[in-house]
């Protein structure tokens, strides 16, 4: 009895949550940013606790076990690890501050940082993740997410605290490419953060290569993508030239399962920054060699 | 004597989500996360049966569905969890059988979880729903959620005999 009940109910939220999803309005919203407003300063603890809960394990797993000098300068020994690794961290937290700073320097891009709190997990086929920066700080729906690598994706909503960003490799995200040095365009489509992206060029006759490089377009009043962030190097094309469309498989510049300190673009740049932001390219060795090496081929699954 | 049943479930599910959301989701896994939530209303379902099965599977259901990142439509993890905490709920008088018996269980869900979630996705033309992504996502679903289920299901079942007042085995 209750079963069916609670079935309906289930079944009435999703068809007024699917229906009021095309207007982009709907009364769900209101529960959802309630949700968010509850639940992110939990997940904000909960992160803080969870990252260095596996270093504090390390600490505590040979606490108690006897005594004695030995046991004692073991411990300290421990404390001593357990501090080196933490400044390393630090470390590498500011490794990447660095090159976010550098990127947003390149484009003239105004960023609010932001860590990455949470991630949705895989058996809800998308690809989101939560920040640490809501409307208090500026971020609103539609702004451009980036990282020290490149195009991370866009803000779908916004918390007062935490926003919640679709990544740019979830299939529902399209953003608009350009080629590096060129004005051919196309749009790419994520495939899941195992595969990456697809690239799918206007122009049939385009010449793309692999090793080519990519920065997003820019949409229309910036909105959702600002123009010129690095977006990732085509690993291979599909398709002969003259063919209707083109496309290609892209390996996108940020580690999407390794996410950490992130910035949301508050103000685009006032003008486009072209290849101005793509990491300088490596010296000497021809490009398609360092991206083909990459490439995990034994990948039955696709 | 309901009220700290409840509040104790509540709780239960706060915990499982926060640690889902923020560390299992995390974990540099291929494939699927390992399902807490889902280990909860199974647990509890074991302990209790059907009926308090399928009240925690909507609430967590709901909870999984609103609380950021969420991005689907509310309800589709809360149809599921009602559903299959209803039917862990039925297993409640075998657990006592076998210890094979909640592994089982925790198997056929985590397997149960992702078609069902898949199944709705698919009615509503949810793009992300491929078979690919279906068929990379189901033998890991149900690996990692057996195991975690190893270390994780014992615990959620002698909290809930203790609040239950039932003595313990």
């Amino acid at each position: 009895m209750l079963l069916a009940l609670l079935l309906v109910t289930s079944v009435s939220l999703i068809t007024i949550d699917y229906r009021g999803a095309g207007d982009d309005q709907s009364p769900l919203d209101r529960l959802r940013s309630l949700a968010a407003g509850v639940f992110g300063p939990v997940e904000q603890v909960a992160a803080a606790i969870a990252s260095p809960v596996s270093d504090a394990v390390d600490g505590f797993s040979r606490l108690g076990d006897g005594e004695g000098e030995a046991e004692r300068l073991r411990q300290r020994n421990q404390e001593l690890t357990r501090r080196l690794r933490t400044s390393e961290l630090d470390r590498n937290r500011a490794a990447e501050l660095d090159a976010l700073l550098h990127l947003a320097g390149a484009g003239r891009y105004r960023v609010v940082p932001a860590q990455v709190i949470a991630v949705g997990s895989a058996q809800t086929f998308s690809w989101t993740v939560t920040i640490d920066a809501g409307t208090r700080d500026g971020v609103r729906p539609d702004m451009t997410v980036l990282n020290g690598d490149g195009l991370v994706g866009r803000v779908k909503t916004a918390g007062r605290t935490t926003a919640t960003v679709l990544l740019a490799v979830d299939p529902d995200s399209s953003v608009g490419a350009r080629l590096e040095g060129s004005m051919e365009v196309g749009f790419t489509t994520g495939q899941g953060i195992e595969t990456g992206l697809d690239l799918r060029l206007l122009d049939g006759q385009s010449s793309v290569a692999a090793g080519d490089r990519l920065v997003t377009f820019g949409s229309q009043g910036s909105t959702p993508y600002v123009p010129g962030v690095p977006l990732g190097v085509v690993r291979s094309v599909q398709g002969s030239p003259g063919s209707q469309t083109r496309t290609a498989v892209v390996e996108p510049y940020v580690d999407f399962s390794a996410l950490d300190l992130v910035a949301v673009v508050v103000q685009p740049p006032r003008k486009d920054p072209r290849d101005a932001v793509l990491p300088p390219r490596p010296a000497g060795t021809p490009t398609p060699t360092v991206t083909v090496t990459v490439t995990p081929q034994s990948d039955g699954g696709g | 004597m309901a009220y700290p049943r409840a509040a104790v479930a509540v709780l239960l599910v706060v915990v499982a989500l926060a640690l889902q959301v923020t560390l299992l989701s995390r974990l540099p896994l291929p494939g699927a996360t390992p399902d807490l939530v889902l280990l909860v209303v199974v647990g509890l379902a074991l302990a209790e049966g059907p009926a308090v099965g399928l009240a925690t599977g909507f609430g967590a259901g709901l909870a999984v569905d609103l609380v950021p990142p969420a991005d689907h439509e509310v309800g589709r993890w809360a149809f599921v969890l009602t559903l299959l905490g209803y039917l862990a709920g039925l297993a409640q008088a075998e657990t006592r059988r076998s210890a094979f018996v909640p592994i089982a269980v925790v198997a056929a869900t985590a397997l149960g979880s992702v078609l069902l979630y898949a199944g709705l996705g698919a009615l509503m033309d949810d793009p992300n729903v491929t078979w690919p992504a279906v068929n990379r996502l189901l033998p890991t679903a149900v690996v990692y959620d057996v195991v975690l289920a190893a270390f994780a299901l014992p615990a959620i079942l002698a909290i809930a005999r203790r609040v239950h007042g039932e003595p313990q085995r």
